[in-house]
């Protein structure tokens, strides 16, 4: 599973996943015509990110990945902000428990994530009083967006793993031999 | 625990959210044009992807296909002219009565053809984002139609792109009226979170005949949409108020999930 070195360029790579991620989501209809609900990558992003990288990359990546998400949406500016930092802050506190590289912890970090972001979401919405589309449907798509996020999230780990494994140059590891302790043979 | 990074990263992202939730309206207006902005290259990028699809999809027509298609669309062109001539007549005579009776004279619409770039991300709205923006002449509120139906209407203008709110958002109620004996009028309204293709109807009277079939149209009231623009086809109906209003659920006559093409009614 993915090695979660984390560097500046990991952190602009995780920017512009997100930033793609959010445009695909606005292009791409595919999963929408098949299941009738959009599946939103940026939970999946924000999981791999709290677990992998520092404060500052999870602060980054609520904001701009939020921004970038309302300003093609009819959502009201920054309302998905917060609950992606919220998702982030939470993991991102209690990442020393979590066993971020078996699959198994991802997946469900991912299925929990992508329920809760757009959960917190219809809460600020209907908060600061506008009123979106909400019924029975909207399990159904609480539903889909949960497992298409358990899904994307292995995903994202294995992805920045393998640019991980591509582009940054690996740490020199300490080898465990020393000179002075080296036994010497003779006759 | 939380620890101090933690706290503090917390109250900078909780006092931006708030900062921007504060924004006046026209500010984050072009704060969110502005932001959207940064994905116009990649318009052209889906744009491109989608013709090379279409492209792809061509080379393997047959000729026989497309001179069938030809000879279908040739024949329809001309039944479409012998309607436009009837038409031509039966709107000017009307014009002639217009004037006779000292009524105001119904301008015929300009439209202007614009293509679906991107759609609504997440799935509470209904919107789509239109390649036509004000270097266009495109306004708020200036409606949308396909040739099948109304569509919606445009919710903010960019420079070189605009949103459209489409029919069943919570934030797009139309005037409507049923095509029936008594012409009975009401507020087209939202639809469901899963299926954009009926929306209800609500505000009719409680009196109203409505059957399965009656066709709805726009009735001209509001000042958004100019009348008889067809809407859809009423499915069925219920009492709602104690009887003392009914709600119609409606089929949408044009296919929201499949638009590609749209036209824009532009003064």
């Amino acid at each position: 599973m993915g090695d979660c070195s984390m560097n500046w360029l990991h952190a602009l790579f995780v920017l512009i996943t997100a930033f793609l991620a959010v445009f695909w989501e606005a292009a791409f209809s595919g999963v929408r015509h098949l299941v009738g609900v959009q599946i939103d990558l940026l939970p999946a992003l924000m999981v791999y990110a709290s677990l992998c990288a520092g404060i500052t990359t999870v602060v980054l990546l609520a904001v701009l990945g939020g921004l970038w998400f309302d300003s093609l949406s009819a959502n009201p500016m920054g309302v998905s902000v917060l609950p992606l930092f919220v998702i982030g802050l939470v993991i991102h506190a209690k990442r020393e428990l979590i066993l971020r590289d078996q699959g198994f912890a991802q997946a469900v970090l991912g299925f929990a994530a992508s329920a809760a972001a757009p959960v917190m979401t219809l809460l600020l919405l209907f908060t600061t009083r506008h009123t979106p589309l909400f019924g029975w449907g909207t399990l159904w798509q609480l539903a889909v967006m949960s497992a298409g996020g358990a899904v994307a999230t292995p995903i994202c780990f294995e992805f920045f793993g393998w640019l991980d494994r591509a582009l940054v140059h690996p740490r020199a590891t300490q080898t465990s031999f020393r000179a002075d302790r080296e036994i010497r043979r003779g006759r | 625990m939380l620890r101090r990074p933690h706290y503090i990263a917390l109250g900078l992202v909780v006092l931006l959210t708030l900062v921007i939730f504060n924004l006046p309206s026209r500010t984050t207006a072009r704060f969110k044009l502005g932001i959207g902005g940064l994905f116009l290259p990649l318009f052209g990028l889906a744009s491109s992807s989608q013709q090379a699809a279409l492209a792809a999809g061509d080379r393997v027509i047959s000729r026989g296909e497309l001179l069938r298609e030809i000879e279908g669309l040739r024949r329809e062109n001309q039944q479409l002219r012998i309607q436009a001539m009837q038409t031509e007549g039966a709107s000017g005579e009307n014009a002639r009565l217009r004037q006779l009776l000292g009524w105001q004279r119904q301008a015929p619409w300009k439209v202007k053809s614009a293509r679906v770039v991107l759609r609504e991300p997440s799935n509470w709205w209904r919107t789509v984002q239109i390649n036509l923006g004000s270097r266009d002449g495109l306004r708020v509120n200036q409606p949308v139609l396909t040739v099948e139906g109304l569509v919606g209407r445009v919710s903010s203008v960019g420079l070189t792109s605009s949103q459209v709110l489409l029919l069943g958002d919570p934030d797009c109620k139309v005037s409507a009226q049923v095509e029936n004996a008594t012409r009975d009028a009401g507020i087209i309204g939202t639809s469901g979170p899963l299926n954009s293709e009926f929306v209800e109807m609500g505000y009719l009277s409680g009196s109203a005949n409505l059957k399965s079939g009656h066709a709805v149209i726009t009735s001209g009231n509001g000042g958004i949409y100019p009348p008889n623009i067809r809407i859809g086809t009423v499915v069925d109906s219920r009492a709602a108020e104690y009887g003392l209003a009914t709600v119609a659920r409606v089929k949408l006559a044009a296919n929201l999930n499949a638009l590609e093409d749209v036209w824009v009614i532009v003064p």
